[in-house]
């Protein structure tokens, strides 16, 4: 869409590397021309322009800190997408893409939040929370943070070793893997319920990130409530099949 | 509310072309409720355009459509919106 008003505009962005995350998720590292810079959670919308003009948009968080040369996007592959099967399957580096952005202030990193912060992920809802983390830890920011996040198995564990390496000074992880675990697996094997939260979410969290499929983020978010976590201090991103 | 919801923060894109400023922390008041909350945590659904409804009573707060130059907004179920200063 052209610009109505010229403040939010269409900028190119080149692909300079493409990355394998998982066996269904890629990050693209992006050169954008004039890129004004982002805040960690903030995300970007990707245009597509087929050969007969067909144009098709899709909203993807930024990955990346800010600070970067390059922005950084995490795309899972969505079967049936319209989008995310070229971003993952077919993009290589040189291929040139339309991006609109940074865009969003709702679900972003509070550099004060007033006490501990809680992220809690879904699936690919990792990215804007990896985001959060880089930055925490590109700051030296010492506010507690906890991130506890779902996935179906190890090897769909986006961002595994680079978690591994940002826990401590105050930042750990806690994993759960839903639908099957390795050998010797000492993490929690079990869906993000109530009674997982009530275990790792007290709450003395001041604020609270939730990311990931809306009914994950729906059923997080209602039991953090029920818990006694302030409604206006859990900060929520929904992302369905229609995102792809 | 399914799992094809998405929230706010999926059209904080085409909301910040529109109105010229970072809207997911505008906060609407409902008109069906009265309920006030911030842009970014509406129910979002994608078809033709976008349908927004209110989180707590899932009355439409606005329709959005564009054919990739012109806009159409519908703000009816939208009795007030405040931009952060």
């Amino acid at each position: 869409m052209t610009a109505l008003v010229g403040r939010l505009t269409w900028r190119v962005a080149e692909i300079a590397e493409v990355r394998t995350e998982t066996p269904t998720v890629k990050t693209l590292a992006l050169d954008v021309e004039d890129w004004p810079g982002h805040r960690a959670g903030q995300h970007v919308d990707i245009r597509l322009t087929a050969e007969d003009g067909y144009q098709a948009e899709r909203s993807y968080s930024i990955a990346s800190a800010p600070g970067g040369d390059r922005v950084e996007l995490t795309v899972e592959l969505i079967e049936d997408g319209e989008v995310s099967p070229y971003l993952t399957d077919e993009a290589r580096p040189g291929d040139l893409m339309e991006l609109r952005g940074p865009v969003g202030g709702y679900f972003v990193w509070d550099p004060d939040p007033g006490g501990p912060v809680l992220l809690v992920a879904g699936g690919s809802g990792v990215v804007p929370l990896m985001a959060m983390a880089r930055q925490r830890a590109a700051d030296g920011d010492p506010v507690p943070t906890r991130l506890l996040y779902s996935s179906r198995s190890l090897e769909d564990v986006i961002y595994r070793d680079e978690l591994e390496r940002l826990e401590g000074d105050g930042f750990d992880v806690l994993h759960t893997l839903t639908r099957s675990q390795p050998d010797g697996w000492t993490g929690y094997s079990r869906r993000v319920d109530p009674e997982l939260l009530a275990e790792v979410a007290p709450p003395e969290f001041a604020l609270a990130f939730v990311c990931g499929p809306t009914p994950f983020v729906e059923a997080v978010a209602t039991a953090l409530v029920a818990l006694g976590h302030e409604p206006s201090r859990i900060r929520t991103e929904r992302f369905g099949p229609t995102g792809g | 509310m399914d799992e094809l919801t998405l929230d706010g923060n999926a059209v904080a894109g085409l909301l910040a072309e529109v109105f010229a400023a970072e809207m997911t922390t505008a906060r609407g008041t409902c008109d069906h409720c009265g309920a006030v909350e911030a842009v970014g945590a509406v129910l979002v659904y994608r078809g033709a355009g976008f349908v927004l409804r209110c989180p707590h009573c899932e009355s439409v707060v606005a329709k959005l459509v564009t054919d990739g130059s012109r806009a159409w907004i519908d703000l009816r179920g939208l009795r007030t919106l405040e931009l952060p200063g």
